[in-house]
């Protein structure tokens, strides 16, 4: 069983990488991308405390994993439609170009 | 995940190169490749599918760390709705690109800094923290059946919250991505479409 540290500077290597790319990549889906991979890492960790911590009947790591991914699949259903819009109005997903939130 | 042995109460976790920590490894380096991959190819439906490798490694993990019912709900979810999605959303918003426009932002640099800044602070406070000697209590069995009464019981409040955020979300999404002569009321005067407002 690897111990509970390599998870954990797993999930921050995961973390920064999703960090970078959602800082610096042009194009919004990436953007988005980027975002998940955070949401990700997150959750790695926290499955990893639950399995490495004292009451792991209590099913608290797990539960809370599973409404995180709720929640991020609602997160990417609305930061997409909003690229869609985004693209839709200026022919661009790139972020750099949407510069005006006016019609 | 080792049968539950009676009076083995504890499995110390052991840094030597074991089967569970060779295959840790090997799924950890798959993920991280695939991750910057996803975050540093130029082709987006190659990005979309090496983050589909990263959710796919994320799920062996899952199933590794005795978490079967979320690694099988992150390769339905994830795989199979989020990344899928967002394949969708690429094949609809590829526009007429230059071929060498530039990938990254203009400020690409600072990003890049402060995300490796952030990776040594994480990193420093997980090698100085006490989670390293921590040991491995026995895994628990768990079965759906748990996991559902507990989602009924003790969690009833975050489940009926997370569906109506869902719910919300789903109107939200469709709302915003409605192309705008859909979206212009009948009665609004011509030329003066509101189309950022929300109805």
């Amino acid at each position: 069983m690897p111990p509970l540290h390599w998870y954990l500077i797993l999930a921050a290597l995961l973390f920064s990488i999703g960090l970078a790319g959602a800082m610096t990549r042009r194009n919004g889906i990436l953007v988005l991308v980027g975002i998940e991979l955070m949401l990700n890492a997150a959750n790695l960790n926290l499955i990893a405390f639950w399995r490495f911590g004292p009451n792991p009947e209590a099913l608290t790591g797990m539960l809370f994993v599973l409404f995180s991914i709720g929640v991020a699949a609602a997160e990417a259903a609305v930061g997409l439609a909003l690229v869609m819009a985004i693209h839709r109005h200026n022919r661009t997903a790139n972020v750099d170009e949407a510069k005006s939130l006016k019609g | 995940m080792a049968p539950v042995m009676p009076g083995a109460n504890i499995a110390m976790p052991n840094n030597g190169l074991s089967i569970p920590n060779v295959a840790f490894l090997a799924i950890a380096v798959v993920t991280l490749i695939a991750a910057v991959a996803a975050m540093s190819l130029r082709n987006l439906v190659h990005c979309g599918l090496c983050l589909a490798v990263v959710l796919a490694g994320l799920a062996a993990l899952y199933l590794q760390l005795n978490a079967q019912f979320i690694g099988l709900s992150q390769v339905l979810i994830y795989i199979g709705a989020v990344a899928v999605l967002i394949l969708f959303t690429i094949l609809l918003t590829r526009g007429k690109e230059p071929e060498r426009s530039p990938l990254f932002s203009a400020g690409w640099p600072v990003g890049l800094l402060a995300a490796g800044l952030l990776f040594g602070v994480l990193a420093l406070a997980v090698l100085v923290s006490p989670a390293r000697g921590v040991p491995a209590p026995v895994p628990v069995q768990v079965t759906v059946r748990q996991i559902g009464e507990s989602l009924m019981s003790r969690f009833v409040l975050p489940l009926q919250v997370a569906g109506l955020l869902l719910t919300a979300a789903l109107i939200g999404a469709v709302v915003v991505a409605l192309p705008r002569d859909l979206r212009k009321r009948p009665s609004s005067p011509p030329g003066k479409a509101d189309h950022l407002s929300l109805r």
